[in-house]
């Protein structure tokens, strides 16, 4: 048992840290996001090619770091300290979990462009009827001659203006919530028939909603089983949802480092506000959530790779933990700066809406709460 | 990072719970796994089959009779005689008083104490709170003014747990009126069997005998057992409320009750179902099993993270926050799950008494022990306090 990160984890935090406080302030960011296209590119041609970054969760073989759920952790959060809308977490974290768990000539010929920042990867699986349920899907993949033939409607696509390629869940057989019968394709993100209705976000991301109207699709884009791939599909939900933990440890460091600065700033009845014990416990109910944060976020990380009922249980748990965490430090957060805190004017209201969005993605407290007794306290 | 237990680190599991099944006496599992009170002899019979292994202090350094154990394997310690229902070995001499005698105290008062704490022989109390001293400990006013070679030190103690049993007691005890509260204050160890002392009980809302008064009039101490330099005993005082606080987490204990509660909660029925599963009780154990996850990680990376074998600091004061608010969640909800039967008062068997008590046995101590637990949060600090010291030394408030 060890709870230290290796010098080449410590080196990757460094590097990404520095180039992300020379490159991405508060300012740059909200830049980034009121432009046209929503992000600037030659931040994740930078991270790609200067950096190495897009690399560090795949293997040397593949052209990688070596790395894995503990450097996506890793990046995640630091992405979080700035309210990075970079497509990370879709692209490597799921896009390269995928081919990462499927291998073969698939992954060989997209995870190059990956780690090169050639490929933007967008993950189209929830639909408007489904709720947090992944099985739940009304779009189909009907078999036509040699490929299949893709019909249906996902929401909230995160991303998917940028990406190249799009990971989707759909419905090969059974019935609309059945655990068999699903199956995970990767097609190319521009073929005819793919209907996208772009827009931003309440916290500053770009998504889509897409409408895939007999999109004809190859055989090869399918991963995994025919059917088959729910397993698949979840293992690399459980890995996006403690990705999203990772960056909500570094969102809720900067809300709570942000109230800290502010209540030893602001004035009133002539002291600073922090002077006040009812903000300064305040301060450290919010401190302990943090750390309870990061200790379960380190716990779902360190067993993504356990057996499936083990690896949910402990996701479920940490998303738990960690929505709760983000909901009650953002609005403490807000409550303590005052009127301030609600204008569009400092940093703080734009994490609070970063933590509020992480409350509910990928499944909410009970969501999470719901799956975490199926399994730990079943009868 | 990781969390996988090495092979040696199975292997020494294997050893602790072979020793356990082999040691361990089934009487004392009983009564641990029955929550009934123990006795001194209780306690003291599963710490002599510690100190007889070798195994008594696994916290302490090698040198004084530590273990030498990973923290890993301390974890397993602890993770295996909360599972096996072992007797709590009682705090006041390992937990405290005894790191701060390796830490602070003279070659003589070492060789002189240390051993006798690891043996059991002498049983350690706290003289800390006094009637106007609680949170404010530093107010304290117990005096000890020199004469001689001895101090002779007047006062009144409280909360002094389990001194009815105590041989030894450590006191802090005010040596310069003058200085600024937390610059007058000594460290002292004293004979309880010196004359001037007086032990009354008091008793606690569940019926126990727990804690006590102690009054001190003119009790001749020797300064020989005076702890680190005199009017620097707040320096003692703290750094072993920091001790104290990483060790009432209680983790594994606590893993042991959830099991315990779910037990309970599978048994007692609401309407044709188990009460656990209700989807309100349900959902309340959950929480609990997940907040004592979250408690457990951040335990582990304070004692298997970068700055393992810093010994505790702050942040041990939310270990302690989180600790006891689990602990009063766990005997709220056993004390729920027994419903009506929470109600009738055990007394205890009597002599000659035959009949079984009301009610099923998990029944019989939920209720004072949801009382009895009410002080977790407020002892070694109250939470509160606990707060103030994140404020301050994490937080820079």
């Amino acid at each position: 048992m060890d709870f230290t990160y290796t010098e080449t984890q410590d080196m990757i935090r460094d590097t990404l840290s520095r180039f992300l406080a020379d490159t991405y302030d508060f300012e740059a960011r909200q830049k980034f996001i009121a432009s046209d296209t929503g992000r600037d590119p030659g931040i994740w041609r930078a991270l790609a090619q200067e950096l190495g970054m897009l690399g560090a969760a795949f293997s040397e073989d593949q052209g990688g770091l070596g790395g894995g759920a503990l450097e996506n952790a890793i990046v995640m959060e630091e992405l979080g300290q700035v309210l990075g809308i970079e497509p990370y977490l879709q692209t490597v974290v799921i896009g390269g979990g995928a081919l990462k768990a499927v291998g073969g000539a698939q992954a060989d010929a997209l995870i190059p462009e990956i780690i090169a920042g050639n490929a933007i990867i967008a993950f189209a699986y929830a639909e408007p009827q489904g709720r947090y349920n992944l099985a739940n899907l009304r779009t189909t993949a009907k078999r036509d001659g040699a490929g299949y033939v893709l019909n249906g409607h996902k929401g909230v696509v995160l991303a998917a203006p940028w990406a190249t390629h799009l990971l989707v869940t759909a419905r090969t057989g059974g019935g609309q919530s059945d655990r068999d019968g699903v199956s995970l394709f990767l097609i190319d993100a521009g073929l005819p028939g793919i209907v996208r209705r772009d827009y931003p976000t309440v916290d500053g991301n770009r998504a889509s909603e897409i409408y895939f109207e007999n999109v004809a699709i190859p055989a090869d884009a399918l991963l995994g089983g025919e059917g088959a791939g729910l397993p698949l599909i979840e293992q690399i939900v459980d890995a996006a949802t403690i990705a999203v933990c990772a960056e909500a440890t570094g969102v809720m460091q900067k809300l709570h480092q942000g109230t800290l600065e502010y209540t030893q700033q602001r004035k009133q009845f002539g002291v600073p506000i922090a002077k006040f014990q009812v903000l300064q416990h305040r301060m450290v109910d919010m401190f302990m959530e943090v750390e309870q944060a990061r200790s379960m976020t380190i716990m779902g990380t360190l067993k993504l790779g356990l057996p499936a009922s083990e690896r949910m249980a402990a996701v479920s748990a940490a998303k738990a933990k960690v929505g709760r965490a983000a909901n009650f430090v953002g609005q403490n957060a807000i409550q303590t700066h005052g009127g301030i805190g609600i204008t569009q004017e400092l940093a703080i209201g734009h994490y609070f809406k970063r933590a509020t969005m992480i409350e509910s993605q990928f499944g909410s407290v009970d969501h999470h709460m719901d799956r975490y007794e199926h399994i730990a306290l079943a009868d | 990072m990781d969390m996988e237990f090495s092979a040696e680190d199975l292997a020494f599991q294997q050893e602790v719970r072979q020793f356990i099944t082999e040691n361990y006496p089934a009487y004392l599992r009983d009564k641990q796994d029955e929550g009934e009170e123990m006795s001194k002899e209780d306690f003291l019979a599963w710490h002599k089959i510690l100190y007889k292994k070798g195994w008594i202090a696994p916290a302490w350094p090698v040198e004084y009779g530590g273990t030498g154990w990973t923290p890993t394997q301390r974890f397993i310690w602890s993770e295996e005689t909360a599972r096996a229902d072992c007797v709590r070995l009682m705090p006041f001499g390992l937990a405290m008083v005894g790191p701060v005698i390796y830490t602070f105290g003279t070659p003589e008062q070492k060789a002189r104490f240390l051993p006798r704490i690891l043996s059991g022989e002498d049983w350690w109390c706290q003289g800390y709170s006094e009637p106007g001293s609680g949170s404010d400990l530093a107010s304290l006013r117990t005096s000890a003014v020199p004469d001689g070679d001895d101090y002779i030190v007047n006062g009144q103690k409280t909360w002094t747990t389990l001194a009815q049993h105590a041989d030894w007691g450590f006191f802090l005890v005010r040596t310069d009126k003058d200085a600024k509260q937390q610059e007058g204050i000594s460290f002292l160890l004293i004979d309880m069997k010196s004359p001037g002392i007086t032990v009354r009980p008091i008793i606690t809302l569940g019926g126990e005998h727990e804690v006590n008064e102690v009054w001190l009039e003119d009790v001749r101490v020797p300064q020989s057992q005076r702890v680190y330099e005199e009017n620097k005993g707040w320096t003692c005082a703290k750094f072993l409320l920091a001790h104290e606080r990483t060790g009432i987490a209680g983790v594994a204990a606590s893993k042991r009750a959830i099991e315990k509660v779910k037990d309970i909660a599978r048994t007692e029925l609401d309407g044709d179902k188990p009460l656990l599963a209700n989807a309100f009780f349900k959902r309340k154990v959950a929480e609990l099993e997940v907040d004592l996850a979250a408690l457990e990680f951040t335990e582990l990376r304070s004692l298997a993270g970068p700055n393992a074998g810093r010994g505790p600091g702050p942040e041990s004061s939310l270990l302690k926050i989180k600790g006891s608010e689990i602990q009063q969640r766990l005997t709220e909800l056993t004390l729920e799950a027994v419903g009506h039967y929470g109600a009738p008062y055990f007394r205890g068997f009597g002599e000659g008494d035959n009949q079984h008590p009301i009610g099923p046995d998990y029944a019989h101590r939920a209720a004072p022990t949801y009382f009895n637990m009410r002080k977790t949060t407020i002892y070694g600090g109250s939470n509160e306090i606990q707060r103030n010291i994140i404020a301050k030394m994490v937080l820079g408030l």
